[in-house]
């Protein structure tokens, strides 16, 4: 119980090449999914699929790809 | 102080809450709760927060918890504050009650917790609707705002009255301190958290909260509403201690409304006319605050 994952529909994908460590994602994500590593890594058992990391990236460094059955 | 000063794993809200995804309470709740730290007692009314927070028997808060009725967070957070105090503990109380629990319903025990000057923290989380019972209008909802008692129609065109000013409200108070903050502006926010923290007395602080459920709006967009509400002048940052404004913040360069509202579904049935006459509102509030016409 308390699995939030089992929401999500779309998955963020931090690439890392791209990612700044700003931390931004860090910091918005509600559920505190994303942790702060040597790069951002995110709880998938709990990030429930907002987007507000994707969408708050300054470098578009984080897609958001349809979950697959 | 920067992002990068909070601590790493310390979570006193734990992930697992059942929030909506996109909320913004729980980016709130979560980082303020970074900087009070352990030492914290949480008192919450009834608002999303205390349902998503924790139903038996599952919870998501790490420190003292407690909720009461939804009319009482001022004379608890007074109550728990002056206890703590008695047995010559030092901790830090706060009641995060959301705009129905502040701008109606919890006015009267807030006012008078104010006008004592408890030794708390008093932080209102504002989705400008009632949106844990399923999105009533409240004192905070804006103007035109469809929701489900003031459903846009033919009889009427959404919320006819504008939103009510709480934190001048409490600024009249001359309180310690009070702050309005946004999710949008991080280093502002953490900042304005600690001052509050370091402060004794009564404190207030007012951060807008957008719902993607209620406002009828892309989850992905939560920060960036909060951002543009700012830029607009529909919510205004600042601090005010003894009821002086000592720091406001103001946008490099103001959007028209029409940018914040767009992208919401509670303003879908927006005509122009109503547009202009939330621009007129939001224009109004400007000149009181900042001294000059936008």
């Amino acid at each position: 119980m308390g699995k939030t994952g089992t929401w999500r529909v779309f998955r963020p994908v931090i690439d890392k090449e791209k990612c700044i460590k700003c931390w931004f994602c860090w910091v918005y994500c509600p559920d505190a999914a994303i942790a702060r590593k040597e790069y951002p890594e995110v709880d998938y058992d709990y990030c429930k699929g907002c987007g507000i990391c994707a969408n708050e990236c300054p470098v578009n460094a984080i897609e958001m790809r349809r979950e697959e059955k | 102080m920067n992002i990068k000063d909070l601590p790493e794993d310390e979570n006193y809200f734990t992930p697992g809450h059942t929030a909506c995804a996109g909320c913004a309470a729980p980016i709130i709740v979560r980082n303020m709760m970074k900087i009070f730290g352990k030492d914290t007692i949480v008192y919450t009314p009834a608002n999303c927060l205390l349902v998503f927070g924790g139903t038996y028997p599952y919870l998501s808060w790490k420190v003292p918890y407690l909720h009461e009725a939804f009319e009482n967070t001022g004379s608890c957070i007074a109550g728990v504050s002056r206890a703590y105090k008695k047995k010559g503990k030092k901790v830090t109380v706060v009641g995060f009650a959301g705009d129905g629990g502040t701008y109606d319903i919890g006015i009267q025990a807030l006012s008078g917790a104010a006008e004592r000057n408890e030794d708390a923290i008093y932080v209102c989380y504002d989705n400008e609707a009632y949106m844990n019972t399923g999105i009533q209008r409240s004192g905070s909802t804006p103007y035109g705002a469809s929701t489900t008692t003031t459903p846009a129609g033919k009889k009427i065109p959404g919320k006819l009255e504008h939103k009510k000013d709480m934190a001048e409200i409490m600024r009249a108070h001359q309180i310690p301190y009070v702050a309005t903050m946004s999710i949008a502006h991080p280093k502002d926010f953490l900042e304005k958290t600690k001052k509050a923290k370091e402060t004794e007395g009564f404190r207030y602080l007012h951060v807008l909260s957008p719902c993607p459920t209620g406002w009828r709006a892309d989850p992905a967009k939560t920060v960036e509403l909060a951002r543009k509400a700012v830029d607009c002048g529909m919510w205004t940052l600042y601090e005010a201690e003894y009821g002086e404004i000592t720091n406001i913040y103001k946008p490099k360069k103001k959007i028209p409304v029409e940018e914040y509202i767009r992208g919401q579904g509670r303003f879908r049935h927006f005509t122009p006319e109503m547009v202009e006459e939330l621009q007129r509102w939001v224009d109004e509030k400007w000149e009181r605050l900042y001294g000059e016409k936008p």
